[in-house]
Protein backbone atom coordinates (compact mmCIF):
# COMPACT_ATOMS: atom_id res chain seq x y z
CA UNK A 1 0.00 0.00 0.00
CA UNK A 2 3.00 2.16 1.01
CA UNK A 3 4.71 2.95 -2.10
CA UNK A 4 7.65 4.52 -0.63
CA UNK A 5 9.49 4.07 2.78
CA UNK A 6 10.15 7.48 3.62
CA UNK A 7 6.26 7.90 4.80
CA UNK A 8 5.97 6.99 8.26
CA UNK A 9 2.33 6.29 8.85
CA UNK A 10 2.12 2.85 10.36
CA UNK A 11 0.61 0.05 7.75
CA UNK A 12 -1.39 -0.29 10.52
CA UNK A 13 -3.68 2.76 9.70
CA UNK A 14 -4.00 1.99 6.03
CA UNK A 15 -7.36 0.05 5.40
CA UNK A 16 -6.76 -2.85 3.03
CA UNK A 17 -8.92 -2.49 -0.12
CA UNK A 18 -11.42 -5.12 0.93
CA UNK A 19 -12.37 -2.87 3.57
CA UNK A 20 -13.45 -0.55 0.81
CA UNK A 21 -14.95 -2.42 -1.83
CA UNK A 22 -17.24 -4.84 -0.06
CA UNK A 23 -20.46 -5.47 -0.77
CA UNK A 24 -22.06 -6.94 2.04
CA UNK A 25 -20.88 -4.00 4.31
CA UNK A 26 -21.44 -1.18 1.63
CA UNK A 27 -25.55 -2.24 2.01
CA UNK A 28 -24.75 -2.72 5.63
CA UNK A 29 -23.48 1.04 6.22
CA UNK A 30 -25.87 2.45 3.86
CA UNK A 31 -28.74 0.81 6.42
CA UNK A 32 -26.82 1.77 8.92
CA UNK A 33 -26.38 5.24 8.14
CA UNK A 34 -30.43 5.50 6.90
CA UNK A 35 -29.68 5.56 3.31
CA UNK A 36 -31.67 2.72 2.57
CA UNK A 37 -35.22 3.10 2.15
CA UNK A 38 -35.49 6.84 2.96
CA UNK A 39 -37.09 8.62 0.56
CA UNK A 40 -34.48 10.45 -0.57
CA UNK A 41 -34.83 11.98 -4.17
CA UNK A 42 -31.47 10.95 -5.12
CA UNK A 43 -31.10 7.17 -6.23
CA UNK A 44 -29.02 4.91 -5.22
CA UNK A 45 -26.64 3.92 -8.28
CA UNK A 46 -25.54 0.24 -8.43
CA UNK A 47 -21.82 -0.09 -9.88
CA UNK A 48 -22.86 -2.56 -12.36
CA UNK A 49 -25.25 -0.01 -13.92
CA UNK A 50 -22.68 2.24 -13.89
CA UNK A 51 -19.30 0.93 -14.84
CA UNK A 52 -17.57 2.09 -11.23
CA UNK A 53 -16.97 0.30 -7.98
CA UNK A 54 -19.15 0.76 -5.07
CA UNK A 55 -18.12 2.15 -2.10
CA UNK A 56 -18.41 0.15 1.17
CA UNK A 57 -19.09 1.80 4.41
CA UNK A 58 -20.22 5.39 3.62
CA UNK A 59 -22.44 6.79 6.72
CA UNK A 60 -24.04 10.22 5.87
CA UNK A 61 -22.10 13.15 6.56
CA UNK A 62 -22.94 16.37 8.23
CA UNK A 63 -23.90 19.83 6.03
CA UNK A 64 -25.81 17.68 3.44
CA UNK A 65 -28.63 20.11 1.97
CA UNK A 66 -32.17 18.30 1.26
CA UNK A 67 -32.33 19.96 -2.32
CA UNK A 68 -33.05 17.32 -4.62
CA UNK A 69 -30.15 16.40 -6.24
CA UNK A 70 -28.81 16.35 -9.74
CA UNK A 71 -29.57 12.33 -11.91
CA UNK A 72 -26.45 10.74 -12.43
CA UNK A 73 -26.58 11.38 -16.18
CA UNK A 74 -26.40 15.22 -15.36
CA UNK A 75 -23.51 15.10 -13.05
CA UNK A 76 -21.46 12.50 -15.33
CA UNK A 77 -22.20 14.18 -18.83
CA UNK A 78 -22.12 17.53 -17.82
CA UNK A 79 -19.19 19.45 -16.19
CA UNK A 80 -15.86 21.01 -16.98
CA UNK A 81 -12.66 19.32 -16.95
CA UNK A 82 -10.71 20.82 -19.83
CA UNK A 83 -7.93 17.74 -19.95
CA UNK A 84 -10.48 16.40 -21.43
CA UNK A 85 -11.74 19.20 -23.95
CA UNK A 86 -13.12 22.33 -23.29
CA UNK A 87 -17.14 21.37 -24.37
CA UNK A 88 -19.23 20.68 -21.36
CA UNK A 89 -20.01 17.05 -22.58
CA UNK A 90 -16.27 16.51 -23.27
CA UNK A 91 -15.13 15.08 -20.16
CA UNK A 92 -17.96 12.04 -20.65
CA UNK A 93 -16.91 11.81 -24.48
CA UNK A 94 -13.15 11.76 -24.19
CA UNK A 95 -12.43 10.08 -20.48
CA UNK A 96 -12.35 6.70 -21.60
CA UNK A 97 -8.75 5.82 -21.56
CA UNK A 98 -7.66 7.67 -18.29
CA UNK A 99 -6.37 5.01 -15.95
CA UNK A 100 -7.21 6.20 -12.03
CA UNK A 101 -5.55 3.00 -10.65
CA UNK A 102 -3.10 2.34 -10.18
CA UNK A 103 -2.64 5.57 -8.28
CA UNK A 104 -0.41 7.72 -6.10
CA UNK A 105 -0.24 10.74 -4.38
CA UNK A 106 2.96 12.75 -3.15
CA UNK A 107 2.59 14.79 0.10
CA UNK A 108 5.11 17.39 0.48
CA UNK A 109 6.05 20.48 1.77
CA UNK A 110 6.02 21.44 5.33
CA UNK A 111 4.94 18.47 7.22
CA UNK A 112 6.30 16.08 9.69
CA UNK A 113 4.97 13.21 7.72
CA UNK A 114 5.51 13.65 3.99
CA UNK A 115 5.81 10.93 0.95
CA UNK A 116 3.92 8.97 -1.76
CA UNK A 117 0.57 7.32 -1.04
CA UNK A 118 -1.88 5.44 -2.78
CA UNK A 119 -5.54 6.66 -2.17
CA UNK A 120 -6.40 4.04 0.26
CA UNK A 121 -3.00 4.90 2.70
CA UNK A 122 -4.07 8.29 2.33
CA UNK A 123 -7.61 8.05 3.03
CA UNK A 124 -6.80 5.19 5.75
CA UNK A 125 -8.43 5.99 8.90
CA UNK A 126 -10.82 8.44 8.23
CA UNK A 127 -14.38 7.10 7.19
CA UNK A 128 -16.03 7.49 3.97
CA UNK A 129 -19.15 9.90 4.33
CA UNK A 130 -21.93 10.98 1.29
CA UNK A 131 -22.42 14.92 1.36
CA UNK A 132 -24.61 16.32 -0.49
CA UNK A 133 -23.55 19.47 -1.75
CA UNK A 134 -24.37 22.30 -3.82
CA UNK A 135 -22.14 23.02 -6.51
CA UNK A 136 -21.84 26.55 -8.27
CA UNK A 137 -20.14 26.94 -11.60
CA UNK A 138 -18.35 29.94 -12.30
CA UNK A 139 -20.05 30.08 -15.45
CA UNK A 140 -23.77 30.82 -13.55
CA UNK A 141 -24.77 27.23 -13.24
CA UNK A 142 -25.41 24.67 -10.65
CA UNK A 143 -25.97 21.16 -9.60
CA UNK A 144 -26.57 19.31 -6.36
CA UNK A 145 -24.32 16.30 -5.49
CA UNK A 146 -24.11 13.45 -3.35
CA UNK A 147 -20.48 13.10 -3.17
CA UNK A 148 -18.61 10.66 -1.09
CA UNK A 149 -15.24 11.75 0.69
CA UNK A 150 -13.54 12.26 3.89
CA UNK A 151 -12.70 15.86 5.26
CA UNK A 152 -9.47 16.86 3.71
CA UNK A 153 -8.76 18.39 7.15
CA UNK A 154 -8.41 14.95 8.63
CA UNK A 155 -6.06 13.33 5.78
CA UNK A 156 -4.38 16.62 6.31
CA UNK A 157 -3.83 16.59 9.90
CA UNK A 158 -2.19 13.05 9.97
CA UNK A 159 0.61 14.54 7.84
CA UNK A 160 1.38 17.16 10.94
CA UNK A 161 1.81 20.03 8.90
CA UNK A 162 4.25 22.96 10.94
CA UNK A 163 3.62 25.94 11.68
CA UNK A 164 4.68 27.06 8.22
CA UNK A 165 1.87 25.56 6.54
CA UNK A 166 -0.08 28.60 5.66
CA UNK A 167 -1.41 27.00 2.75
CA UNK A 168 -1.75 24.06 0.82
CA UNK A 169 -1.32 23.64 -3.11
CA UNK A 170 -2.39 21.01 -5.52
CA UNK A 171 -2.00 19.30 -8.61
CA UNK A 172 -3.63 17.46 -11.38
CA UNK A 173 -1.69 14.58 -12.97
CA UNK A 174 -0.52 15.69 -16.43
CA UNK A 175 -1.03 12.55 -18.77
CA UNK A 176 -1.33 14.09 -22.31
CA UNK A 177 -1.92 10.62 -23.77
CA UNK A 178 -5.08 10.09 -21.53
CA UNK A 179 -6.31 13.09 -21.41
CA UNK A 180 -6.54 14.84 -25.12
CA UNK A 181 -7.35 18.20 -23.99
CA UNK A 182 -4.01 18.87 -21.86
CA UNK A 183 -2.31 18.44 -25.87
CA UNK A 184 -3.76 21.89 -26.16
CA UNK A 185 -2.60 25.24 -24.04
CA UNK A 186 -5.80 26.36 -23.06
CA UNK A 187 -4.32 26.16 -19.76
CA UNK A 188 -1.06 26.43 -18.49
CA UNK A 189 -0.74 22.32 -17.76
CA UNK A 190 -0.30 20.79 -14.85
CA UNK A 191 -4.07 22.51 -13.62
CA UNK A 192 -2.95 23.46 -10.12
CA UNK A 193 -5.20 24.92 -7.50
CA UNK A 194 -4.83 26.32 -3.33
CA UNK A 195 -5.93 27.11 -0.43
CA UNK A 196 -5.10 28.53 2.70
CA UNK A 197 -4.48 25.89 5.61
CA UNK A 198 -7.85 27.45 7.54
CA UNK A 199 -9.99 26.62 4.34
CA UNK A 200 -8.15 23.00 3.42
CA UNK A 201 -9.35 22.38 7.32
CA UNK A 202 -12.72 23.57 7.32
CA UNK A 203 -14.96 20.47 8.23
CA UNK A 204 -16.79 21.28 4.88
CA UNK A 205 -13.64 20.65 2.63
CA UNK A 206 -14.08 17.05 1.41
CA UNK A 207 -11.52 15.10 -0.48
CA UNK A 208 -14.13 13.44 -2.73
CA UNK A 209 -13.59 9.69 -3.92
CA UNK A 210 -17.33 9.19 -5.47
CA UNK A 211 -20.74 9.82 -6.36
CA UNK A 212 -23.74 8.40 -5.57
CA UNK A 213 -22.52 5.72 -3.85
CA UNK A 214 -20.08 4.77 -6.55
CA UNK A 215 -16.56 5.63 -7.62
CA UNK A 216 -16.00 8.77 -9.20
CA UNK A 217 -15.95 8.31 -13.11
CA UNK A 218 -12.73 9.96 -15.06
CA UNK A 219 -14.30 13.21 -16.09
CA UNK A 220 -15.72 13.70 -12.59
CA UNK A 221 -12.16 13.62 -11.47
CA UNK A 222 -10.87 10.36 -10.64
CA UNK A 223 -9.51 8.58 -8.16
CA UNK A 224 -9.11 11.70 -6.09
CA UNK A 225 -10.48 15.32 -5.99
CA UNK A 226 -11.39 18.46 -4.09
CA UNK A 227 -15.07 19.63 -3.28
CA UNK A 228 -14.63 23.30 -1.65
CA UNK A 229 -18.57 23.65 -1.77
CA UNK A 230 -18.56 27.69 -0.79
CA UNK A 231 -16.22 28.21 -4.01
CA UNK A 232 -16.74 28.39 -7.56
CA UNK A 233 -16.62 24.86 -8.88
CA UNK A 234 -13.20 25.76 -10.57
CA UNK A 235 -11.46 25.33 -7.02
CA UNK A 236 -12.76 21.68 -6.58
CA UNK A 237 -9.58 20.36 -8.23
CA UNK A 238 -9.69 16.78 -9.87
CA UNK A 239 -7.67 13.45 -10.32
CA UNK A 240 -5.02 15.05 -7.50
CA UNK A 241 -1.40 13.78 -7.80
CA UNK A 242 0.19 16.29 -5.35
CA UNK A 243 -0.58 17.74 -1.70
CA UNK A 244 1.85 20.48 -1.42
CA UNK A 245 1.72 22.35 2.34
CA UNK A 246 3.28 25.23 2.16
CA UNK A 247 3.72 28.93 3.04
CA UNK A 248 3.16 31.43 0.32
CA UNK A 249 -0.18 31.61 -1.20
CA UNK A 250 0.28 29.14 -4.48
CA UNK A 251 -0.45 30.00 -7.91
CA UNK A 252 -3.73 28.92 -8.94
CA UNK A 253 -4.71 27.96 -12.78
CA UNK A 254 -7.39 29.99 -13.57
CA UNK A 255 -6.05 32.92 -12.08
CA UNK A 256 -3.21 32.37 -13.96
CA UNK A 257 -5.09 32.25 -16.82
CA UNK A 258 -7.30 35.21 -16.68
CA UNK A 259 -6.83 37.50 -13.11
CA UNK A 260 -9.05 40.04 -13.71
CA UNK A 261 -11.45 37.11 -13.69
CA UNK A 262 -10.65 34.49 -11.54
CA UNK A 263 -9.44 35.26 -7.89
CA UNK A 264 -7.58 32.67 -5.69
CA UNK A 265 -10.10 32.91 -3.23
CA UNK A 266 -13.04 32.26 -5.69
CA UNK A 267 -15.78 32.34 -2.90
CA UNK A 268 -19.18 32.18 -4.37
CA UNK A 269 -20.62 35.46 -4.29
CA UNK A 270 -23.36 37.19 -5.86
CA UNK A 271 -22.77 40.83 -4.89
CA UNK A 272 -19.44 40.30 -7.09
CA UNK A 273 -19.26 39.82 -10.84
CA UNK A 274 -17.82 38.28 -12.96
CA UNK A 275 -16.65 41.00 -15.49
CA UNK A 276 -18.31 39.56 -18.81
CA UNK A 277 -21.24 38.50 -16.40
CA UNK A 278 -23.55 38.51 -13.58
CA UNK A 279 -23.09 36.17 -10.47
CA UNK A 280 -26.29 37.11 -9.04
CA UNK A 281 -28.28 34.02 -10.40
CA UNK A 282 -27.50 30.77 -11.41
CA UNK A 283 -29.81 28.02 -13.45
CA UNK A 284 -29.89 24.86 -11.50
CA UNK A 285 -28.89 21.64 -13.84
CA UNK A 286 -32.00 19.32 -14.76
CA UNK A 287 -32.23 17.42 -18.77
CA UNK A 288 -35.54 17.34 -20.52
CA UNK A 289 -38.71 19.67 -20.34
CA UNK A 290 -38.20 20.87 -16.87
CA UNK A 291 -34.91 21.64 -17.51
CA UNK A 292 -35.59 23.62 -20.36
CA UNK A 293 -38.32 25.48 -18.43
CA UNK A 294 -36.69 25.57 -15.25
CA UNK A 295 -36.55 29.59 -13.72
CA UNK A 296 -32.84 30.91 -12.67
CA UNK A 297 -32.32 31.01 -8.84
CA UNK A 298 -31.25 33.44 -6.66
CA UNK A 299 -27.21 32.57 -5.97
CA UNK A 300 -26.58 32.69 -2.16
CA UNK A 301 -23.17 34.03 -0.75
CA UNK A 302 -20.55 31.78 0.26
CA UNK A 303 -23.30 29.09 -1.56
CA UNK A 304 -25.11 29.40 1.08
CA UNK A 305 -22.67 27.98 3.43
CA UNK A 306 -22.37 31.05 5.04
CA UNK A 307 -23.00 29.92 8.34
CA UNK A 308 -20.02 27.76 8.18
CA UNK A 309 -17.26 29.80 6.55
CA UNK A 310 -18.15 33.51 6.69
CA UNK A 311 -15.89 33.93 9.81
CA UNK A 312 -12.98 32.54 7.98
CA UNK A 313 -12.92 36.31 5.98
CA UNK A 314 -14.20 38.81 8.32
CA UNK A 315 -12.31 41.66 7.84
CA UNK A 316 -11.41 40.43 4.08
CA UNK A 317 -12.42 42.92 1.45
CA UNK A 318 -14.32 40.24 -0.62
CA UNK A 319 -14.94 42.88 -4.02
CA UNK A 320 -11.12 43.14 -3.97
CA UNK A 321 -9.90 39.50 -3.31
CA UNK A 322 -12.76 37.84 -5.43
CA UNK B 1 -34.15 24.60 -62.27
CA UNK B 2 -37.26 25.70 -59.89
CA UNK B 3 -35.94 22.80 -57.68
CA UNK B 4 -33.03 24.41 -56.21
CA UNK B 5 -34.96 27.56 -54.02
CA UNK B 6 -37.40 24.99 -52.42
CA UNK B 7 -34.39 22.69 -51.50
CA UNK B 8 -32.73 25.17 -49.96
CA UNK B 9 -35.38 26.65 -48.15
CA UNK B 10 -35.84 23.15 -46.52
CA UNK B 11 -32.01 22.79 -46.17
CA UNK B 12 -31.86 26.15 -44.27
CA UNK B 13 -34.97 24.29 -41.88
CA UNK B 14 -33.09 21.23 -40.67
CA UNK B 15 -30.66 22.95 -38.07
CA UNK B 16 -34.61 23.82 -36.82
CA UNK B 17 -36.35 20.27 -37.19
CA UNK B 18 -33.27 18.90 -35.62
CA UNK B 19 -33.57 20.73 -32.39
CA UNK B 20 -37.37 20.09 -32.47
CA UNK B 21 -36.93 16.39 -32.68
CA UNK B 22 -33.96 16.27 -29.99
CA UNK B 23 -36.27 18.71 -27.85
CA UNK B 24 -39.08 16.03 -28.21
CA UNK B 25 -36.49 12.93 -27.81
CA UNK B 26 -37.60 11.37 -31.12
CA UNK B 27 -34.43 11.94 -32.74
CA UNK B 28 -29.80 12.52 -32.37
CA UNK B 29 -28.78 13.09 -28.80
CA UNK B 30 -30.96 14.59 -26.47
CA UNK B 31 -30.26 18.47 -25.40
CA UNK B 32 -28.40 17.24 -22.21
CA UNK B 33 -27.93 18.55 -18.95
CA UNK B 34 -28.35 22.05 -19.75
CA UNK B 35 -31.14 22.25 -22.48
CA UNK B 36 -31.67 25.65 -22.52
CA UNK B 37 -28.56 26.65 -23.06
CA UNK B 38 -28.05 23.69 -25.58
CA UNK B 39 -30.66 25.51 -27.63
CA UNK B 40 -29.32 28.45 -27.31
CA UNK B 41 -26.35 27.73 -28.13
CA UNK B 42 -27.03 25.83 -31.74
CA UNK B 43 -29.61 28.32 -32.31
CA UNK B 44 -26.96 30.91 -32.26
CA UNK B 45 -24.40 29.06 -34.15
CA UNK B 46 -27.01 28.84 -36.91
CA UNK B 47 -27.70 32.18 -36.78
CA UNK B 48 -23.92 32.87 -37.42
CA UNK B 49 -23.18 29.88 -39.75
CA UNK B 50 -25.75 31.36 -42.25
CA UNK B 51 -24.73 34.66 -41.94
CA UNK B 52 -21.63 33.68 -43.22
CA UNK B 53 -22.92 32.36 -45.68
CA UNK B 54 -24.87 34.94 -46.96
CA UNK B 55 -21.60 36.43 -47.24
CA UNK B 56 -20.11 34.07 -49.23
CA UNK B 57 -22.31 34.67 -52.30
CA UNK B 58 -21.06 37.78 -53.25
CA UNK B 59 -17.19 35.95 -53.50
CA UNK B 60 -18.05 32.76 -55.18
CA UNK B 61 -20.41 34.10 -57.77
CA UNK B 62 -16.90 36.29 -58.43
CA UNK B 63 -14.81 34.02 -58.49
CA UNK B 64 -16.20 31.20 -60.30
CA UNK B 65 -18.11 33.25 -62.33
CA UNK B 66 -21.44 32.03 -61.77
CA UNK B 67 -24.08 34.95 -61.44
CA UNK B 68 -26.99 32.54 -61.10
CA UNK B 69 -26.00 32.01 -57.31
CA UNK B 70 -27.28 35.38 -56.36
CA UNK B 71 -30.80 34.36 -56.52
CA UNK B 72 -30.19 32.42 -53.58
CA UNK B 73 -28.68 35.19 -51.64
CA UNK B 74 -31.99 36.76 -49.96
CA UNK B 75 -33.39 33.49 -48.47
CA UNK B 76 -30.13 33.01 -46.88
CA UNK B 77 -29.70 36.49 -45.68
CA UNK B 78 -33.57 35.98 -44.26
CA UNK B 79 -32.71 32.57 -43.15
CA UNK B 80 -29.48 34.05 -41.00
CA UNK B 81 -32.29 36.76 -39.79
CA UNK B 82 -34.80 34.05 -38.81
CA UNK B 83 -32.01 32.01 -36.29
CA UNK B 84 -30.56 35.60 -35.21
CA UNK B 85 -33.96 36.43 -34.04
CA UNK B 86 -34.48 32.76 -32.49
CA UNK B 87 -31.85 32.97 -30.61
CA UNK B 88 -32.09 35.67 -28.46
CA UNK B 89 -35.96 34.62 -28.06
CA UNK B 90 -34.67 32.11 -26.61
CA UNK B 91 -32.64 33.52 -24.31
CA UNK B 92 -35.52 36.20 -23.65
CA UNK B 93 -37.91 32.97 -23.00
CA UNK B 94 -36.15 29.93 -21.71
CA UNK B 95 -33.05 31.88 -19.84
CA UNK B 96 -34.56 34.94 -18.35
CA UNK B 97 -38.30 33.39 -18.29
CA UNK B 98 -39.32 37.20 -19.75
CA UNK B 99 -37.71 38.92 -17.03
CA UNK B 100 -37.06 42.37 -17.96
CA UNK B 101 -35.13 43.62 -15.21
CA UNK B 102 -32.76 40.84 -15.66
CA UNK B 103 -32.68 42.00 -19.46
CA UNK B 104 -31.44 44.95 -18.44
CA UNK B 105 -29.01 43.72 -15.65
CA UNK B 106 -27.16 41.66 -18.55
CA UNK B 107 -27.12 44.57 -21.24
CA UNK B 108 -25.29 46.13 -18.62
CA UNK B 109 -23.27 43.49 -17.04
CA UNK B 110 -22.61 41.33 -19.92
CA UNK B 111 -20.91 42.94 -22.28
CA UNK B 112 -21.52 40.10 -25.09
CA UNK B 113 -25.29 40.26 -25.00
CA UNK B 114 -24.93 43.77 -25.98
CA UNK B 115 -22.59 43.21 -28.79
CA UNK B 116 -24.75 40.29 -29.86
CA UNK B 117 -27.84 42.29 -29.49
CA UNK B 118 -26.29 45.11 -31.61
CA UNK B 119 -25.64 42.55 -34.34
CA UNK B 120 -29.27 41.20 -34.21
CA UNK B 121 -30.40 44.89 -34.20
CA UNK B 122 -28.49 45.85 -37.62
CA UNK B 123 -30.34 42.76 -39.42
CA UNK B 124 -34.02 44.35 -38.46
CA UNK B 125 -33.67 47.14 -41.41
CA UNK B 126 -32.03 44.78 -43.49
CA UNK B 127 -35.01 41.64 -43.35
CA UNK B 128 -37.49 44.60 -43.52
CA UNK B 129 -36.22 45.78 -46.77
CA UNK B 130 -35.41 42.64 -48.55
CA UNK B 131 -38.37 42.61 -50.76
CA UNK B 132 -38.03 43.67 -54.56
CA UNK B 133 -40.20 46.56 -54.14
CA UNK B 134 -37.85 47.93 -51.25
CA UNK B 135 -34.68 47.30 -53.34
CA UNK B 136 -36.56 49.00 -56.31
CA UNK B 137 -37.67 52.35 -54.22
CA UNK B 138 -34.20 52.71 -52.61
CA UNK B 139 -32.39 52.32 -55.96
CA UNK B 140 -28.64 52.58 -54.75
CA UNK B 141 -29.02 53.46 -51.53
CA UNK B 142 -30.46 49.67 -50.81
CA UNK B 143 -26.74 48.64 -51.34
CA UNK B 144 -25.45 51.12 -49.33
CA UNK B 145 -27.73 50.04 -46.79
CA UNK B 146 -27.07 46.36 -46.81
CA UNK B 147 -23.52 46.90 -46.51
CA UNK B 148 -24.85 46.53 -42.62
CA UNK B 149 -24.80 42.94 -42.88
CA UNK B 150 -20.48 43.19 -42.61
CA UNK B 151 -20.85 45.36 -39.05
CA UNK B 152 -23.42 43.14 -37.68
CA UNK B 153 -21.29 40.13 -39.12
CA UNK B 154 -18.27 41.30 -37.13
CA UNK B 155 -20.56 42.05 -34.09
CA UNK B 156 -21.90 38.64 -33.91
CA UNK B 157 -18.41 37.14 -34.09
CA UNK B 158 -17.36 39.27 -31.32
CA UNK B 159 -20.14 37.82 -29.49
CA UNK B 160 -18.87 34.67 -29.62
CA UNK B 161 -15.81 35.97 -29.30
CA UNK B 162 -16.30 37.48 -26.00
CA UNK B 163 -19.04 35.11 -24.33
CA UNK B 164 -16.13 31.77 -24.18
CA UNK B 165 -14.11 31.26 -21.01
CA UNK B 166 -10.85 30.40 -22.40
CA UNK B 167 -10.91 28.55 -25.16
CA UNK B 168 -11.76 30.55 -28.29
CA UNK B 169 -10.54 28.07 -31.24
CA UNK B 170 -13.84 27.58 -32.44
CA UNK B 171 -14.70 31.33 -32.34
CA UNK B 172 -11.84 31.85 -33.98
CA UNK B 173 -12.40 29.78 -36.68
CA UNK B 174 -15.36 32.10 -37.43
CA UNK B 175 -13.48 35.19 -36.94
CA UNK B 176 -11.25 33.85 -39.48
CA UNK B 177 -13.27 32.96 -41.99
CA UNK B 178 -15.15 36.63 -41.82
CA UNK B 179 -11.97 38.10 -42.12
CA UNK B 180 -11.19 36.16 -45.18
CA UNK B 181 -14.73 36.73 -46.52
CA UNK B 182 -14.47 40.93 -45.70
CA UNK B 183 -10.55 40.75 -46.87
CA UNK B 184 -11.80 39.37 -50.30
CA UNK B 185 -14.18 42.40 -50.43
CA UNK B 186 -11.79 45.00 -49.23
CA UNK B 187 -8.88 43.54 -52.10
CA UNK B 188 -11.62 43.88 -54.95
CA UNK B 189 -12.80 46.90 -54.01
CA UNK B 190 -12.19 50.45 -54.85
CA UNK B 191 -11.19 51.56 -51.90
CA UNK B 192 -8.39 49.11 -51.96
CA UNK B 193 -6.92 51.56 -54.99
CA UNK B 194 -7.52 54.32 -53.42
CA UNK B 195 -5.73 53.44 -49.67
CA UNK B 196 -2.72 52.04 -51.32
CA UNK B 197 -2.18 54.40 -54.57
CA UNK B 198 -1.36 51.81 -57.88
CA UNK B 199 -2.29 48.95 -55.50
Amino acid sequence: MLIRAKADIPASQIAPESAWFNRRAFVAGLAAAGLVGTARAAPRYMAADVGQKELNGVSRGPFSTDEPANSYEDITTYNNFYEFGTGKEDPHRNAGNFKPQPWTVRVEGEAETTGEFDVEGLLSGAGLEERVYRMRCVEAWSMVIPWVGVPLGEVLKRFRPTSRAKHVAFETVYRPEEMPGQKRRVLDWPYVEGLTIEEASHPLTLLAVGVYGVTLPNQNGAPLRLIVPWKYGFKGIKSIVSIRFQERRPPTSWNISAPLEYGFHANVNPQVDHPRWSQASERRIGSGFSGLLARRIPTQMFNGYGEQVAHLYSGLDLRRNY
Amino acid sequence: MRIYKPLLFAACLLPLVWLGLRIAGVAGPGLGANPAEELQDELGLWALRLLLLTLCVTPVVRLLKMPRLYRFRRMLGLYAFFYCMLHPLAYLLLDLQLDFAHLGEDLLKRTFITVGMGAALLLIPLALTSTRGWQRRLGRRWNRLHRLIYPAAILACWHFYWQVKADTAEPLVYCAVLALLLGLRFWWSPLRGRLFRGG
